[in-house]
């Protein structure tokens, strides 16, 4: 059975994948069974409408070629097209969406990432991230203004000197006030993450540097 | 393994097929140039990535891009360069360990052509921003269905020739049978399940999965196949131990398709998988030591070897370097280890030490010996082959300790609450270490294609073909 043809092809090859599947990639699966995955629209929400009106005041030229109004069902087109524009420029290989129960994560990025958060459309394939070259961004909803994102995506240095974030010229006309649709989409998608948790805007804690280095693996 | 009389055996010894009529020389030969091609195609990744991190980023241009390049950087290396490599070193290594020839020398050509498509259209389909959101697998979707279906055929065309063995099997092919049905369940988990069935958490667990198994089930298995083949054919002798050889097949079979779940540890996964994700690597680390042990094993009492062997040189470099990446998984797997590298750059370090550290000197090693069978031409020059490995190996391991420091230190600022920009400044140095490192293993790439280059100048010259043709025959 160890060195003949069957049993490598059907017990190693086949058998022990089988195994690994169904104790590591469909137990999770039923035991989420009951946190149905919704939609995009599904999780629209007010906070988040809020964000897609502001962008539609401040650069309405922009929006209206883009998105005509800001109705919910815009709002969840931008969110899904924004999140094609997350993966395809890989900006979740520098940034990651996962706030960690350990190392004072809740401290610095919010309220620790739960299961049903991740249960929806734009999660799949889920975002939990890889790297963080850059900050979490799973709380990043609000905490600044939409003009803000506008002004970092054109140019991240004249907002956050010292961040090796490239410039992404290409989601606008030009100008920094003149968003394309990619670059609305974008900016929606990141005004959306957090958007749904009770403690939004979620700004950092501080705290006295002292207090900070009593037990900084805690 | 065969109990036939002296004469017997004699007269199978002239009834066995021909190396011509067994290797499509030339195919090996392709691969290994196309793999290559996407190296250097990922090293223009590598250092764009690099230099943005040093704040040098090139002028906005979207198709130059860091982020997209970012993910061709590994995907060319994945489905470009390894699997290329793969493809030439099993051309050569099954018809020869078979003594019979693939399913069929045309549908070996349609593959080779396939899969150049398959990996084109990948780096194409990144570029223009189209790629998919699993790590490793970015292969745009509507690649995805092509892709698997080269890698079925690859699967039929190499299993063909093993299936019809009589009699025990190689060690090696135990690895490659497992390792095509593997490679094809895992790039179908992979690519389909999180992108269309499974969201959030649980599609969390399979990416977690794709991403171990395509290092674990499709790397890992015709990697070490490949060295059970080559490593006794240089040293002239048997593989050390037959039970040992067991133990680490099987042991790699059970035991590293359980670990995908490791790489998502504190995540909303139950915590019962990451405790079993955790307790199985440590487990596969264990296996990996009986491995480490037999080769070594078998290289005892013939450890000049790798003074004047150079792929001899290569490969137990490259097992050195694999031991220091799983007793670092076995150390790093942990949830004290992982509060404090997660996200960090030690996971980048860990993952340049495996995928060059240890396969890419492995397929260095299979190239510095075939190349030059393949083009009946010694080497241009055995100096410019000792600066390749030496500047690679330099190079690895500079970049490996450098990040693995600088994860640590990115792990201690985060956690001490200082502002974000005090870890991108603390960062910065290693950062800089980093694409000089990078540099110094481009430069080792160059010295190999160059001395490649003139190699096959000088097959190409008719006076020195018919030299080696006779040095050959005479030899």
């Amino acid at each position: 059975m160890f060195e003949n043809k069957s049993g490598i092809l059907l017990i190693g090859g086949l058998g022990f994948f089988l195994f690994s599947f169904l104790s590591n990639g469909l137990v999770p699966i039923l035991m989420y069974r009951d946190l149905p995955e919704q939609t995009a629209e599904e999780v629209v929400n007010e906070n988040i409408l809020y964000q897609f009106e502001d962008l539609s005041v401040r650069y309405p030229e922009s929006f209206q070629a883009a998105f005509g109004e800001p109705t919910l069902a815009n709002c969840a087109e931008a969110l899904r097209v924004g999140r094609k524009i997350y993966i395809g420029e890989g900006c979740w290989h520098c940034h990651s969406q996962f706030v960690r129960p350990v190392s004072n994560e809740s401290a610095r990025w919010g309220p620790v990432s739960k299961t049903q958060e991740y249960q929806n459309e734009l999660q799949r394939p889920v975002m939990f991230g890889t790297r963080r070259v850059g900050p979490d961004l799973s709380r990043e909803g609000g905490r600044r203004g939409n003009d803000w994102h506008a002004v970092h995506f054109f140019d991240p240095k004249s907002v956050s000197t010292g961040s090796p974030m490239p410039r992404y010229t290409w989601f606008y006309d030009g100008a920094p006030d003149k968003p394309t649709r990619r670059g609305l989409a974008l900016i929606t998608y990141v005004q959306w993450l957090g958007s749904w948790l009770e403690s939004y805007p979620d700004y950092e804690d501080y705290v006295p540097i002292e207090t900070m280095m009593e037990n900084p693996l805690d | 393994m065969m109990n036939t009389s002296p004469e017997s055996a004699a007269n199978d010894t002239q009834n066995l097929p021909h190396h011509e009529d067994l290797v499509d020389e030339r195919l090996v030969c392709w691969y290994f140039v196309v793999a290559l091609v996407y190296m250097g195609i990922s090293f223009v990744g590598g250092l764009l990535m690099a230099l943005q991190l040093v704040q040098w980023n090139p002028e906005p241009a979207e198709l130059l891009s860091p982020g997209r390049w970012r993910m061709i950087h590994t995907n060319a290396i994945a489905y470009g360069f390894i699997t290329n490599c793969f493809l030439g070193a099993l051309h050569w290594a099954i018809p020869r360990l078979t003594l019979k020839t693939v399913l069929d020398r045309r549908l070996s050509y349609f593959i080779f052509f396939a899969w150049q498509v398959v990996v084109v259209s990948t780096v194409v389909g990144i570029l223009l921003g189209q790629a998919q959101g699993v790590e490793w697998g970015e292969t745009p979707v509507w690649i995805d269905p092509l892709a698997l279906v080269g890698l079925a055929l690859v699967a039929v065309n190499f299993l063909a020739p093993i299936l019809q063995c009589k009699g025990p099997l190689y060690v090696s092919l135990w690895y490659f049978m497992a390792a095509f049905i593997w490679t094809f369940l895992t790039y179908a988990m992979g690519n389909f399940l999180p992108e269309y069935f499974v969201s959030g958490t649980s599609g969390g667990a399979i990416a977690g999965l794709f991403i171990h198994d395509l290092v674990g089930l499709f790397v890992t298995p015709l990697a070490w196949g490949l060295m059970y083949y080559f490593v006794p054919i240089l040293l002239q002798k048997p593989i050390w131990s037959h039970g040992l050889s067991l133990v680490g097949f099987w042991g790699l079979a059970f035991f590293y398709p359980l670990n995908g779940i490791h790489h998502f540890l504190y995540t909303p996964i139950p915590m019962f998988l990451q405790y079993g994700a955790i307790i199985s690597t440590i487990a596969v680390e264990m296996v990996v030591t009986t491995v480490i042990i037999n080769f070594f094993g078998t290289l005892w009492g013939s450890g000049r070897a790798l003074v004047t062997n150079l792929p001899i040189r290569w490969f137990y470099t490259g097992m050195v370097l694999y031991f220091v990446t799983c007793t670092q998984c076995a150390m790093q797997v942990t949830l004290t280890f992982q509060k404090l590298i997660h996200f960090t750059d030690w996971v980048v370090g860990h993952a340049h030490l495996v995928m060059f550290g240890v396969f890419t000197l492995w397929f260095f090693g299979m190239m510095t010996y075939l190349f030059p069978r393949l083009l009946r031409q010694p080497w241009y020059s055995y100096r410019l082959c000792e600066w390749h490995y030496w500047l690679s190996f330099g190079g690895i391991l500079v970049m490996f300790l450098d990040l693995t420091f600088a994860g640590l230190f990115q792990g201690y600022y985060w956690a001490s609450l200082q502002p974000w920009d005090a870890s991108l400044d603390g960062s910065y140095p290693f950062w800089m270490i980093r694409l000089f490192a990078g540099l110094t293993i481009i430069t080792g790439q160059f010295c190999f294609v160059v001395n490649l280059w003139k190699t096959w100048r000088l097959s190409r010259s008719p006076v020195t073909q018919t030299e080696a043709v006779t040095a050959t025959a005479t030899a």
